[in-house]
């Protein structure tokens, strides 16, 4: 058996254009997924504000206990039945953002939680609201320990992603498919969309790494 | 200026304070002392609602902030803290920002004043706790004493009308501790108003109006420092400031016992 990566070769610009797909839809979904974990995070701190508490955590249950595959295939094959039929990368990004935000709400949960408790007061104590003493006091501290938790769940989205091909977005998962198709190049072409993604993860954590870096310096 | 009526507390199904009531006098230093889980620091911290007290009633200013376990609406309940300045035994400086930093941000967030302005008023309460060539050092590089200045300057900086301060100094090391005790007593030589948990026996002795001495929830006893500390008409007083004495002699060298244990209680510091 020969190894032939003509096919590759051939396909590097197909291949290109996917990626920057993969990158769009995985940057999207990540927005997504920071805001909406953020809220669902600190929604969660409160059990007591009962109805929030209640939808949030039904939320986290229901995401993180079903397969990211279903919940794509419910919102771009499903959806229709009610007459909603939203373009395939709006899915992708709202289906995997919406994945990983359940994620990050646990995340940003567990961070705040484990800033000391006498931050929260002493920045009530001066007369901040609860919302001003989180945004400028508790947030700031928890921030710099949600980012290695945060690098995982980066990585995960980026691989997560590849799911997206099978609601027919030209991710680089599908443009290497459709390579595939032609070539009969499976392994040579895998292979080529395994590094493409290795190179995308590792970038990504390199990104955190050095955010994480330059925050620890700024305090000396 | 602050005045507690039968405030009771529990946590859980322990109950912390039971029926306390107390006026603290405005420009008076009113200081409370007592063995640990007496409920002395709680009693404090309902005095700006960082604890809800369950039943009973604690006006500020005149200004009810709680009564039967209602405590004022968020707004301006956050007014009132404003004005209530707070010390922690932890310090709770913000870590994340220069000290500077720590003692502007309320003025900035809470009254909307402008950074410059803010700055400046900062300063100058730093140089008035000692502090001014510390400005732009992160917390993380002070020592305890410096930390604890520090967040004195931080709660000064809204212009608080009452400083309540809990256990200041219980966790420096004892070289430290006169630093802070001597901002303390500058401020109630300059009439804030303050109520101090402590353990500083000689800062009770020299700088309270009153002291109150609190036990298993209650007030045993209330007065002034020599009629507290030289003539105690409860057994609970004379018994907690006696294993007070004890305590003290046993860390020190062996000596001749007093005539009258109380008598080695430190007068000065």
């Amino acid at each position: 058996m020969t190894l032939d990566f003509a096919p590759v070769w051939g396909g590097l610009p197909e291949l290109l254009k996917g990626t920057v797909v993969t990158i769009e839809v995985t940057a999207a979904a990540f927005l997504l997924s920071a805001v909406l974990g953020l809220l669902v995070g600190i929604i969660r701190l409160n059990p007591a504000r009962r109805v929030l508490y209640g939808i949030a955590s039904a939320y986290v249950a229901f995401i993180r206990g079903t397969p990211l595959l279903v919940q794509l295939f419910l919102l771009f094959f499903g959806l229709p039945q009610f007459g909603i039929l939203l373009p395939a990368w709006l899915c992708g990004v709202i289906g995997l953002g919406i994945y990983s935000g359940s994620y990050v709400s646990e995340v940003v949960r567990g961070a705040i939680q484990s800033i000391d408790r006498g931050q929260m007061e002493a920045a009530r104590s001066l007369g901040m609201s609860y919302r001003e003493a989180m945004w400028e006091v508790v947030l700031p501290q928890a921030f710099r320990r949600m980012l290695p938790p945060l690098g995982n769940e980066t990585i995960a989205l980026i691989k997560n992603s590849a799911l997206v091909s099978l609601l027919t977005i030209d991710d680089v998962m599908r443009e290497g498919q459709r390579i595939i198709s032609t070539s009969f190049r499976a392994l040579e072409v895998y292979i080529a969309v395994a590094l493409i993604y290795f190179v995308l993860t590792n970038a990504a954590t390199w990104i955190l790494r050095q955010i994480e870096k330059r925050m620890t310096v700024e305090r000396g | 200026m602050i005045e507690i009526r039968n405030v009771y507390k529990s946590f859980g199904s322990t109950e912390v304070l039971k029926d306390v009531s107390l006026t603290v006098q405005p420009s008076r230093t009113t200081v409370v002392i007592g063995p640990s889980g007496s409920g002395k620091s709680t009693l404090l911290r309902c005095c700006n609602c960082l604890e809800t007290a369950d039943r009973g009633e604690i006006r500020i200013n005149h200004r009810t902030i709680i009564a039967d376990g209602k405590p004022l609406p968020d707004k301006e309940l956050n007014a009132l803290r404003a004005e209530t300045g707070m010390v922690f035994q932890s310090f709770n400086l913000f870590p994340h920002m220069t000290t500077v930093e720590n003692v502007m941000r309320a003025p900035v967030v809470v009254r909307g004043m402008a950074k410059a302005e803010a700055r400046e008023l900062a300063m100058g309460l730093l140089r008035k706790v000692g502090l001014d060539d510390k400005a732009d050092m992160y917390p993380s590089t002070l020592s305890g004493g410096q930390k604890q200045r520090a967040a004195i300057a931080r709660a000064l900086a809204m212009k608080p009308k009452v400083m309540l301060f809990d256990e200041p100094t219980s966790a420096l090391d004892p070289e430290l501790v006169g630093e802070v005790l001597q901002v303390m007593k500058t401020l109630a030589e300059e009439g804030m108003t303050m109520m101090v948990v402590t353990h500083e026996m000689g800062f009770a002795r020299e700088v309270a109006d009153t002291v109150v001495v609190m036990a298993d929830g209650r007030i045993v006893e209330s007065g002034s420092p020599e009629q507290i500390f030289t003539n105690p008409t409860q057994e609970r007083t004379r018994g907690f400031l006696r294993a007070l004495v004890d305590g003290h002699l046993a860390g020190a060298r062996p000596q001749p016992a007093a005539d009258d244990p109380l008598d080695a209680l430190p007068g000065n510091h």
